[in-house]
């Protein structure tokens, strides 16, 4: 009993202290924006008086609405991930829904092709892609964001697990009453799918919403610049104000994990789904 | 099959295979043809020529691109190893049975729900010469330890950089683990325990045969990941300095976009996508074969 009490005690440090590595960083940037004294944050970045600074206050967040169009850069990335995650689910759970559902010629084929696309990383196409957008005039809009994102075949693919579990009896019952088959697959397939809707939608939502890379060249001003470009281009300007860097930090990271924390289980489920080939 | 049907599914395919056509195959087709012409962003009064081979002939001679291949190839070598086996200690970590387990589970995956360009920015800061991470390896060696410019230094800015990658990425592989741990009957550890067998012997001959499946999903994928390195290193150290932190992903970004050269950009990024193929081909015939051995 000693023993095993002991263990656990042993147990528990360990994951503490990992905790303590994982959180600090996250920690210490929430309260470095609370900090609206820049001399102290440079002075005391090493130590405890980061986190029991002399002055606490707001400066910092009204600091990131004045300097820079903020609200501007929150609006195109809420905007730019709602939309293609919306879009994304219809677009792809439709073609799951054909593929998994009916038996056609040239089925096989296609989910083939689906498969295959799925090796293909983005970066393999982004060259290609940044010339037809840019020769399609759509540099500095939404939907050059929006539109190449929407259809994935890794989406396709899990939901398309997913629908091929379905029992035929349920679709047979609903031709019976007369339903089309797009009402089958609005009122009935969707309904029942929302787990690995959830798990295509958070999937999605973390792919868009930290895209980098390629709103960094297909946008120039900041009328169409998500969060991640804008964060980057600001902390890019010399005098860094760290007070202010964090407070954008702050903003853009706190609100996902307090989504990811509420909505955790989906999220671990999401990761064990996508673990599964 | 009714015509209804045919029109049924037609309808249903359209949007996803127009998409996937017109962003995904014909672009990953393209970059092989762009890659044999001087293609530019920006059309030149000279227009677009077919130029052979000459685009990959460069690619041999050009010291950036294999800089940038060498240090991708470091960054697998140590990070993919590494994060493996620390996403499966924290995983077998979190799986024992206590009252906070899903607490710590909660924390040890939040960085990966950060976004990669904040967690860089971040711990720009962290790795300041007068920053915590020195400060705190001057306390623990009581004072031996002298700051370092972490991300100034050619010896210390990419180690720093993994360090980083690391910790943020590992709790992804962790949840996978968890899963894969999950899935492993309670009555072969039972069986086991009967058979007087040591909590060692156990993972050695119950767990981790049995995660066989999952390792290879975390190596290959994480493998792939770590190909792809861009925004760390875009961010905190734009590939300096003196190229110690330079990638291939900024080098096609550098090459298509700041340079306007697409045909070369196409011809790297042909060579990226065949690599990383080869790469994942590799690893999953060596690790598939092993998984027959058993």
């Amino acid at each position: 009993m000693v023993i095993k009490k002991r263990k656990k005690i042993f147990t528990y440090i360990i994951l503490s202290l990992l905790a303590f590595f994982f959180f600090y960083p996250l920690l210490y940037m929430v309260m470095t924006s609370f900090n609206p004294d820049e001399m102290s944050i440079l002075k005391n970045m090493a130590s405890i008086r980061a986190f029991l600074p002399g002055k606490i206050g707001l400066q910092n967040y009204f600091d990131v609405f004045t300097r820079m169009p903020f609200g501007r850069f929150l609006f195109n990335s809420v905007f730019i991930v709602s939309s293609t995650i919306v879009i994304g689910l219809v677009v792809n759970s439709m073609a799951a829904f054909a593929l998994a559902r009916f038996t056609w010629k040239g089925r096989g084929i296609i989910l083939a092709v689906v498969i295959a696309l799925m090796i293909i990383p983005f970066e393999a196409i982004a060259v290609p892609l940044l010339l037809i957008t840019n020769r399609l005039g759509w540099l500095d809009s939404y939907k050059v964001q929006i539109i190449p994102f929407i259809a994935n075949p890794f989406y396709i693919f899990l939901l398309y697990q997913f629908f091929t579990r379905f029992p035929q009896e349920l679709e047979e019952a609903a031709i019976i009453d007369g339903a089309g088959w797009f009402k089958i697959y609005w009122k009935l397939a969707l309904p029942l799918s929302k787990p690995i809707l959830s798990s295509v939608a958070i999937l999605h939502f973390l792919m868009q919403w930290g895209s980098f890379l390629w709103p960094k060249m297909v946008t120039r001003g900041p009328e169409f610049r998500p969060l991640t470009v804008a964060m980057q281009v600001f902390f890019g300007q010399y005098p860094r104000h760290w007070g202010d860097i964090m407070a954008f930090a702050a903003m853009m990271t706190i609100p996902v994990l307090v989504l990811f924390i509420l909505l955790q289980n989906a999220y671990v489920n999401t990761v064990a789904r996508s673990g599964i080939k | 099959m009714t015509r209804n049907n045919k029109l049924v599914i037609t309808a249903f395919l359209l949007p996803a295979s127009i998409l996937l056509i017109v962003f995904m195959i014909i672009p990953f087709f393209m970059a092989f043809g762009l890659s044999f012409t001087n293609q530019r962003l920006i059309p030149t009064p000279r227009g677009t020529q077919l130029i052979g081979l000459t685009n990959y002939l460069r690619l041999f001679n050009d010291r950036l691109f294999w800089t940038g291949l060498k240090n991708n190839f470091i960054f697998v070598l140590i990070v993919v190893p590494l994060q493996t086996a620390f996403a499966l200690g924290l995983a077998l970590l979190v799986n024992i049975k206590l009252k906070l387990s899903k607490f710590f589970r909660t924390v040890y995956f939040m960085p990966t729900v950060t976004t990669m360009v904040v967690v860089s920015v971040i711990w720009t800061f962290l790795y300041y010469p007068e920053g915590l991470i020195n400060g705190f390896l001057s306390s623990i060696t009581g004072g031996l330890w002298s700051g370092v410019d972490f991300l100034k230094n050619t010896a210390w800015a990419f180690p720093a950089i993994m360090f980083m990658s690391i910790w943020q990425g590992v709790g992804f592989q962790m949840l996978i683990f968890l899963a894969g741990l999950q899935e492993i009957p309670a009555s072969f550890y039972e069986a086991a325990e009967i058979d007087g067998a040591s909590s060692y012997q156990k993972f050695l001959y119950i767990t981790f045969p049995q995660l066989k499946n999952t390792t290879t999903f975390v190596l290959i994928s994480t493998t792939i990941l770590a190909f792809r390195l861009f925004s760390q290193v875009y961010v905190m150290t734009n590939g300096g300095p003196r190229y110690s932190t330079y990638t291939v992903m900024l080098h096609i970004y550098n090459t298509a976009f700041k340079r306007l050269n697409i045909g070369y950009g196409s011809a790297l990024t042909v060579v990226f996508f065949l690599i990383i193929l080869i790469i994942s081909l590799v690893q999953r015939g060596l690790l598939g074969e092993e998984r027959e051995v058993d």
